[in-house]
């Protein structure tokens, strides 16, 4: 390794510490998969918790978790030094491994949780599609019914028993997709900054929280896009959710933190350095203050003040906005942080993101924007929009479920 | 004899000839198994190493040999190094530790006898624990313990994830820059299945470096550790590390 790519090292580290291991591309995967994890819970809100507010994001929740969990693997798959080897973990998993574990649960929530919910819901749309359409798109509408047109009462009644039963199945399998990063982070003893029983519920709630805010913004910004007006009571009851899950989350965090405080293990004196000074600005300012003080402030000011419609939808952006990067932060705060102090507790390393390498900004950046052009994709290919098809969905239409 | 029938017969043997190669192939696949010298029995060995402070000179040897037998990457890369301490005051919970270039061209004079400090040299290599965390964390088993209690690693099998390495306390592994794969201490597994010792214990001037065979009776290990305080690295992870040090300190991490 050529000595200038080196990172600046401060005190003892162990010989084979210099480099970092995990790069920015290890920090969007559990951001990527907390997106998706929090928007299905988002969407479970309306079917099987029936808070008919939030129903007109119902099925954009569900096509974003699903643009975001196609991408989800990609930076894992950047990373690795043999990709082609990748699908080995399906082989020939090793079963005591959180991360071989991991490519089960994930095929799992994308093809019999969110597929399939995604496709009953859908189904009767398709079926009119592709007997409307013509040319490819009726091809496309036609093979996606997978041969069934009935779209009689009897039928629809059972899409909708069976997608109620799936969410109802999903929602355990979301907190087991993203409670399953926190353990793969969690579990690791040689590393006392992730290693904590709490990881795997710290992780749950800030996913909850950042994918309640990423179908908040998305729902604002496609409103905006389409010139129409935003459900004020949608978007107050998804404030007000974003809010509770916010306060279990801070409370989760803050019980993390007190309890490393007060335990004060022979790691402690390494890690608080550490979070004073190379996290300060990321941790510190960026995830505690900015990503969750400020937007809890806010969120709690709406519900306290009355306040007019455009100031209320002004808070709201500003406030998911802070959260989904706060919640980056603390993704960053896990995977880089917990690799910028030796494991000999003597000594700190750096981390140096470069702009154009196959793990730097640029892919990074690149990934990040992915799921977005997906999402426009999967909303040409099937309009989530109420007004549309104002029947179709059972739940939309407001059918007692 | 009808048509479907014979079909069947005939693609029904096919399969049968097909399953002696496909458990061939299977066996090959397999990963987590050792080549060893013809033979030798895993079985009736248990090894680790037994590492004696008191005379370690800090001459580096140990990591140039090793580099050298093993082909290590040059840079920052080390399947053994070996850290000077240097604790003032008789007890600190700071010590000052290097290793510049992981000890392979031995270490400066630094300190002066007499500062009231303790100075000392700790080799460190892959503690071939018997219940390794990095061997629990790997997603394909490309890394694995022998039964004989080596911990070692299919370069051909190994995907480049980077979790073992996060796994290892020790900081005993490292991404091979020509491969892409892990790399870390084999204990010269190619060395010791054929009787001979490994090449930082062959090295050694002070023999302060010794393969231990736990399961052989007649290894001087046994008495040693009888009539010696030995101490493992960082014991409370509990990994059944068997690279044993005599005469360490608390301060070593």
């Amino acid at each position: 390794m050529d000595p200038a790519a080196l990172p600046v090292v401060q005190g003892f580290l162990y010989p084979n510490e210099a480099e970092l291991q995990w790069s920015i591309l290890i920090v969007l995967y559990p951001f990527l998969t907390g997106l998706v994890a929090g928007a299905f819970i988002l969407a479970s809100l309306a079917r099987v918790f029936n808070v008919h507010e939030v129903r007109p994001t119902y099925r954009l929740a569900l096509l974003s978790a699903l643009a975001f969990l196609i991408v989800a693997p990609l930076p894992l798959q950047l990373h690795l030094g043999h990709p082609e080897r990748a699908f080995e973990m399906y082989l020939t998993p090793h079963t005591t491994s959180a991360m071989a574990m991991f490519g089960f649960v994930y095929l799992w929530y994308l093809l019999a949780v969110l597929l399939l919910e995604i496709w009953l819901d859908y189904r009767k749309s398709i079926v009119l599609w592709a007997r409307e359409k013509t040319g490819l798109t009726r091809r496309f509408y036609k093979l996606l019914t997978l041969g069934v047109d009935d779209i009689g009462p009897e039928a629809l009644d059972l899409d909708d028993r069976a997608g109620r039963f799936i969410t109802i199945v999903g929602i355990p399998s979301a907190f087991l997709l993203h409670g399953y990063v926190g353990f793969i982070f969690g579990s690791i003893k040689a590393n006392p900054w992730w290693s904590t029983p709490l990881m795997p519920v710290v992780f749950l709630f800030s996913a909850i929280v950042s994918g309640i805010a990423l179908v908040l913004l998305v729902y604002m910004a496609t409103s905006a896009l389409r010139g129409k007006a935003v459900d004020m009571a949608c978007l107050d009851t998804i404030g007000r959710y974003l809010l509770y899950a916010f306060l279990v989350d801070f409370a989760v965090e803050t019980l993390d933190l007190a309890h490393r405080m007060y335990e004060a293990d022979e790691s402690f004196k390494s890690l608080d350095f550490m979070v004073r000074t190379k996290l300060y600005f990321s941790h510190i300012v960026v995830q505690i203050v900015l990503g969750m003080f400020v937007p809890i402030a806010i969120l709690g000011l709406v519900q306290l003040v009355k306040l007019s419609e455009r100031a209320r939808r002004g808070l709201y952006a500003v406030a998911a906005a802070l959260t989904l990067i706060g919640i980056f932060a603390m993704r960053w705060n896990v995977v880089i942080g917990g690799q910028l102090f030796s494991k000999s507790f003597l000594g700190y390393t750096t981390y140096k993101l470069e702009l154009a390498h196959r793990e730097g900004l640029g892919p990074a950046i690149l990934l990040m924007l992915l799921p977005f052009l997906i999402l426009w994709v999967l909303v040409k290919l099937f309009p989530p929009w109420e007004e549309e098809d104002e029947a179709i969905s059972p739940v939309r239409a407001g059918r007692p479920s | 004899m009808s048509e479907s029938r014979r079909d069947f017969l005939a693609s029904a043997g096919k399969l049968l000839l097909l399953t002696g190669p496909a458990a061939l192939a299977f066996d090959f696949v397999v990963s987590g198994r050792a080549q060893v010298a013809p033979g030798y029995s895993a079985r009736e060995h248990w090894w680790g190493m037994l590492i004696d402070i008191e005379v370690c000179i800090g001459c580096g040897k140990c990591v140039k040999a090793c580099k050298e037998e093993n082909g290590v990457p040059e840079g920052p890369y080390f399947r053994t190094w070996v850290e000077r301490y240097h604790v003032a005051g008789g007890v600190s919970e700071h010590p000052d530790v290097d290793s510049p270039n992981g000890g392979l061209d031995g270490f400066r004079e630094r300190y002066r006898a007499g500062d009231g400090a303790k100075s000392f040299f700790v080799p460190k290599l892959c503690n071939h624990c018997a219940t390794s965390p990095c061997v629990q964390v790997c997603p394909v088993g490309a890394t694995f313990e022998s039964p004989d209690g080596v911990v070692l690693v299919d370069k051909d099998y190994c995907l480049g994830c980077r979790y073992c390495v996060q796994a290892c306390p020790y900081g005993c592994r490292f991404i091979d820059p020509r491969t892409n794969t892990v790399d870390k201490c084999s204990l010269c597994y190619h060395r010791i299945t054929k009787g001979l010792t490994t090449a930082c214990c062959e090295v050694c001037p002070t023999g302060a470096r010794q393969l231990v065979d736990l399961k052989d009776p007649k290894d001087p290990v046994h008495e040693f550790l009888r009539t010696h305080k030995v101490q493992v690295l960082k014991p409370q992870l509990a990994t059944g590390s068997k690279a044993y040090y005599n005469g360490l300190d608390g301060s070593v991490r």
